[in-house]
């Protein structure tokens, strides 16, 4: 039995944000068809009484003063945006209906 | 005096400069002399910034002449794997969707290369985002192997250690996450290390699977990796996972000997499988290492065969997490025309990744998804722990891990291409050690009959960079292999 259709496919590349196109869906299915049958080998492991490893290093995830450092400008920060509408990324109406665009 | 630089150590380069033997400026166009000549061949740079260089070959020779110290690789030209950022110089990641992304900053290990007197001749190809094991998945173009043009050089960091192999730099920088130093070091007969997860800065690389990503140096000889890593190695306040602590000193590790250290053997690193020469290779390695000093013993790491299907699930959720940031607003690709921003994001991701990030964007989606995260993910996570403790009780036991790198020499383009999983499963012998975090060198071993390079692989103790160069340098004091040059493409 396939463990992995091209409905699910659709509904995780749209969860992702990511537009596939037909066939890149049917390909997708069938790799990871594979692909997952191999990682659930995983599975057979006796993992009981084992604490997850979330990084290799053990470390406290220090937070650095509360301190005002140097920051980009905004023309830098704003230099790479593909449409810019003064000090702004522009992006399309996000809420219908307000106007605008 | 023009150098030949072809085959010529950083170490002596940097001697070279610092001597006034050599002007930085002479090194530099010997290399992008190399690099217009046979570059169309073997497809190392993304990006040639040749009046950059110059200007800094020149500033550093300025300060030779005047006396001036100019660093521990001063006026050395080197190359940096386009994953590092680099102000003002177009930075992609090897993928459609960053083209043309001037990044506003630095990223801490190529700063550290600059401040220690290294020039930047330009960026190197790589798979797109770091995902591959061949380099095929450059959005760009592929990279030949300097020692077989129609094969691989490995992957993700092929082009920086084909650069290295072929001559058009003296040292590379580039990022390990699964095997992408190791690997192509191996196919293509450097030296690259990974090294102590923490050890050299993420900030300023891009990211792939953040818990597993390992900036590191590529060198033609032990010595120049580790004057490399030497360099870029140390506590970096602007990476909250970098240890603090300062580099070690890996040069002269490298030329300590072994006598008296303890090597350990996995026996689930040689299964069936292995191509034979390989095997040979790394075997008459194992003798050699005996002959210097070492005592070589059996040791078992035995959740290694649940190692690849571990990393895979770590690096796609790691992945699908990290490419979130991809969406066409702030820098990059964005789609011509959408009139929703869902329809922005959907068809700026669809038109900007290739075939294999969306495989592991769509994978690590999936694995993270309520109702699958205990059963792939959280389970992966637990399975890594018990991975890092074979390596910590080997330890206990072995100074250093000797093992192979890659079970086959470098592969023909376009032979795995069809079969992503048949990819993943050459990682078998380079996935572990980035999931424990520990350091790991590859270096040349040996050469099949057809003429293709063999890797060694040594893996050291957490923070055990130096035991690392002692077992590196000591084989490579002893054969002649990194002698061997590819010949020049015609």
């Amino acid at each position: 039995m396939p463990r992995i259709n091209p409905q699910e496919v659709r509904e995780i590349a749209t969860l992702a944000r990511l537009r596939l196109a037909d066939d890149e869906v049917l390909r997708l299915t069938h790799e990871l068809d594979g692909i997952l049958g191999y990682i659930a080998t995983v599975q057979a492991v006796d993992t009981a009484d084992v604490e997850p490893m979330t990084h290799a290093v053990p470390f406290d995830c220090p937070t650095r003063g509360d301190e005002v450092g140097q920051s980009l400008a905004l023309d830098e920060a704003l230099a790479n945006a593909p449409r810019r509408r003064e000090s702004s990324f522009e992006v399309p109406r996000i809420v219908p209906g307000t106007g605008g665009g | 005096m023009t150098p030949e630089v072809r085959g010529l150590p950083l170490v002596a380069q940097a001697e070279g400069v610092a001597r006034g033997t050599w002007k930085s400026r002479d090194l530099v166009e010997a290399y992008l002399d190399r690099i217009a000549r046979l570059d169309k061949r073997i497809g190392a740079f993304l990006l040639v910034d040749a009046e950059g260089a110059r200007r800094a070959a020149d500033s550093i020779d300025r300060k030779v002449a005047a006396g001036e110290a100019v660093g521990p690789l001063g006026g050395v030209p080197v190359g940096l794997k386009d994953i590092f950022v680099t102000r003002g110089i177009e930075t992609t990641a090897g993928s459609k969707i960053l083209k043309g992304f001037i990044p506003p900053y630095e990223s801490t290990a190529t700063a550290r290369l600059a401040a220690a007197g290294a020039v930047r001749l330009g960026k190197l190809n790589m798979d797109e985002f770091a995902m591959g094991s061949s380099n095929e998945n450059s959005a760009f173009f592929p990279v030949h192997n300097p020692w077989d043009l129609g094969r691989v050089p490995g992957g993700s960091s092929g082009g920086a250690a084909a650069a290295v192999a072929a001559s058009l730099c003296a040292g590379t920088l580039g990022t390990d996450t699964g095997g992408s130093i190791r690997q192509p070091a191996a196919l293509c007969g450097v030296v690259g290390i990974k090294p102590t997860y923490g050890r050299v800065s993420r900030y300023g690389v891009i990211a792939f699977a953040s818990s597993l990503d390992h900036p590191g140096p590529f060198g033609r000889t032990v010595e120049d990796a580790a004057a490399l890593l030497e360099v870029v190695a140390g506590h970096d306040p602007m990476d909250s996972t970098s240890i603090p602590q300062p580099a070690g000193r890996y040069r002269a590790a490298s030329k300590t000997g072994i006598a008296g250290m303890r090597l350990g053997v996995p026996k689930e690193y040689f299964q069936a499988g292995m191509d034979p020469e390989v095997e040979a290779a790394v075997r008459a390695a194992l003798d050699e290492l005996g002959r210097a000093g070492a005592t070589l013993l059996p040791v078992s790491l035995p959740h290694t065969e649940y190692a690849i299907a571990t990393y895979y699930l770590i690096c796609t959720a790691g992945a699908s997490s990290n490419l979130a940031r991809y969406d066409g607003v702030r820098y990059g690709h964005r789609t011509a025309e959408a009139h929703s921003l869902e329809e922005l994001y959907g068809k700026t991701r669809g038109e900007g990744f290739g075939a294999e990030p969306k495989r592991r964007i769509v994978l690590g989606t999936y694995v993270l998804r309520a109702g699958y995260y205990e059963a792939y993910y959280g389970k992966a996570l637990r399975v890594r722990r018990l991975i890092a403790n074979d390596f910590a009780a080997a330890f206990a036991e072995v100074d250093a891990l000797v093992a192979p790198v890659s079970p086959t020499p470098a592969f023909k383009l376009g032979e795995r291409l069809s079969d992503p999983l048949q990819m993943y499963l050459g990682d078998i012998y380079t996935v572990a050690p980035p999931l424990a975090g520990v350091p790991a060198l590859s270096q040349c071993c040996g050469f099949t009959k057809s003429g293709l390079p063999i890797g060694l692989q040594t893996i050291g103790p957490a923070l055990g960079e130096e035991a690392v160069f002692r077992v590196a340098g000591a084989y490579e004091a002893r054969t002649d292999w990194h002698r061997r040059l590819p010949e020049d493409p015609a």
